[in-house]
């Protein structure tokens, strides 16, 4: 092998698919047909890992935090829930898509607010815009509903023939689609020459733009894409649940996406999918053993899983299985977690 | 001789302090120019103005005959203005063969692709694998950068520069912090850059200045104190008072 093919077989070494990611896709499918009376938990886990891998595009490879990233879900779950309301669009998908891309216009408008500064800066600023969009739509209550939300939103069969059922099948299906179709998309973005120098910018902002990276312009788009991500997975919530109301916008949501994020891990994009299953579970958990303390149960895991590191975390979980693989497959045939830190 | 690299009467100032006063330096085209002077003479802050990081109070950076004093950053690398950095700027988290990959796909308008996958371009992964080779990197390609050896991370960190295949390049303190025993690598790749690559170099040892620059500069809190070819700068009393013979004054 010449040295120049070398590389291009080294280069494109994370854009393979491994068999871990193959066994993982059909692993969420197979619950589809699994625990049919589980549906709406499971269509929550899938918006809520679609929302989480969002942030992760913004956070886990730009580098970009952000304490307000409910903003954009909240505008594609309102613009969902009026555009089946007023039955402006009535086919769900199409919907979907312009709802979407509502989001996506206001992420690019704020990009702008959001690139310029510092972390704390860029706390505040996303903060900032998502209350200010949660106290416009309580004001403007004739659009909006105001506290009470959109009330009787009825959703059209998806391409005029599967109709939505009181199951959430159709529901869990459709936004597992969904939720596959954006992932293929933002996986091939990752690995494109413009993904890794998302990464380079998030690793030395200084190096990068002395290598010639137009590092704002970089900026500003990853962060355009993520709230078209981000609204997708408000339209969803909305397509899903019928309603739309103030807490779409709310400060918890937004918080509570970063607490996925850590879970999971940053920069692979499946940390959002894992810290999202997780999560719930241990939402649903502790919310059983003790509903009114499940808040402390879940901080308590967060500051194990900071302290501990979720590197060793992992190296524990899969300590048997790779015992046991290694009996199987010899040496070299672990399973690891791909991992850049949170 | 045609002029690479030229600043007109630049001037920087920190609140009251003057860091860079009426500085005029021309840099000839394949020059091998360099930059000296004690501690705090203002150095890295000409550095920054040229490669745009800080913007000179007054004063004009011409590239090559064109005003580039308002370019950004990164206008000016791909106008073949690259560098180095006296403290490693690299990618913890990425490999040399990421690292590489960016800045050749950066140089070669493939940097803001977003579909292609990293590796799939045929003449950009020849490009990555030659200066792979150059720069001995071939054998750690894979590894993260943090992981690597200091001397290893400085050839990178070279090696990174070189990729955006400058027409001007800027090396400040190339040497410094590598152990003796991993310099002959890095001196042996700065003597060997093609000579229609213009070098101003920043440098503390004045073993590698003598040794590789045609032309010195002296640079004394801000502004020019001299220049000429090294038995000249050598021999000047001046530069001997405040340079090179601060021991001798002392006494």
């Amino acid at each position: 092998m010449t040295a120049a093919s070398d590389v291009g077989f080294h280069a494109q070494r994370q854009a393979r698919w491994h068999y871990g990611e193959v066994a993982f896709w059909l692993m969420v499918l197979a619950c589809g047909f699994l625990f049919p009376t589980r549906y709406l938990i499971m269509t929550d886990i899938l918006r809520l890992a679609l929302f989480t891998m969002s942030l992760d595009l913004i956070l886990g490879y730009a580098g970009i935090v952000s304490l307000g990233h409910a903003a954009f879900f909240g505008v594609g779950a309102y613009a969902a829930g009026l555009l089946a309301l007023h039955g402006i669009i009535n086919e769900p998908v199409l919907a979907l898509i312009v709802a979407g891309l509502a989001a996506m216009v206001l992420g690019f408008a704020t990009s702008f607010l959001v690139i310029r500064g510092v972390d704390l800066t860029r706390l505040m600023v996303t903060l900032g815009i998502a209350l200010l969009l949660e106290a416009l739509a309580e004001r403007f209550s004739n659009i909006t509903g105001g506290t009470d939300g959109l009330q009787g939103i009825e959703m059209q069969p998806i391409f005029g023939e599967i109709p939505f059922d009181m199951f959430g099948k159709a529901g869990f299906f459709y936004s597992l689609a969904v939720l596959f179709v954006l992932f293929l998309f933002a996986r091939r973005v990752v690995h494109s020459p413009f993904g890794l120098s998302l990464r380079a910018i998030k690793n030395n902002p200084l190096r990068a733009a002395a290598i010639g990276i137009p590092v704002n312009r970089r900026l500003i788009a990853i962060y355009t894409l993520a709230a078209f991500y981000a609204g997708i997975a408000g339209a969803l919530f909305t397509q899903t649940t019928a309603i739309a109301s103030l807490d779409v916008f709310a400060f918890e949501r937004s918080a509570d996406l970063m607490l996925v994020l850590v879970i999971g891990g940053t920069g692979y994009l499946y940390g959002g999918l894992i810290g999202a299953v997780v999560f719930r579970m241990l939402q649903e958990l502790f919310s059983t053993i003790t509903p009114q303390y499940w808040q402390f149960w879940i901080g308590l895991v967060l500051v194990v899983i900071v302290l501990v590191g979720r590197q060793r975390l992992h190296r524990w979980v899969l300590y048997v299985p790779n015992l046991i693989i290694r009996q199987v497959a010899g040496r070299k045939a672990v399973v690891a977690v791909p991992e850049s830190d949170a | 001789m045609t002029i690479a690299l030229e600043t007109q009467n630049l001037e920087k100032t920190f609140g009251g302090l003057r860091v860079t006063r009426d500085l005029s330096l021309k840099i000839e085209q394949g020059a091998r120019h360099a930059l000296i002077g004690p501690n705090g003479a203002g150095k890295t802050t000409v550095i920054n103005q040229l490669t745009g990081v800080l913007k000179p109070n007054s004063g004009r950076i011409l590239l090559e005959g064109q005003d580039i004093t308002d370019l950004p950053v990164h206008k000016r690398v791909l106008r073949g203005l690259s560098r180095t950095f006296q403290i490693n700027q690299l990618y913890p988290d990425l490999t040399p063969l990421e690292t590489i990959g960016l800045a050749v796909s950066e140089r070669l308008g493939h940097g803001g692709d977003w579909w292609r996958r990293m590796g799939t371009r045929g003449d950009v992964n020849g490009e990555i694998a030659e200066l792979l080779t150059r720069f001995h990197l071939l054998d750690v390609m894979n590894e993260e950068t943090v992981t690597l050896p200091y001397g290893k991370q400085r050839l990178l960190e070279i090696a990174v520069a070189i990729a955006a295949k400058p027409r001007v390049l800027l090396l400040d303190e190339p040497a410094a912090g590598v152990p003796e025993s991993e310099r002959h690598d890095i001196l042996a790749v700065v003597g060997a850059l093609p000579r229609d690559v213009t070098v101003l170099l920043i440098e503390h040892d004045m073993d590698l200045v003598f040794s590789f620059a045609d032309r010195i500069s002296v640079l004394v809190s801000g502004a020019l104190l001299t220049e000429g070819p090294p038995e000249q700068v050598a021999r000047d009393p001046q530069v001997k008072a405040v340079y090179l013979g601060e021991e001798a004054v002392n006494v």
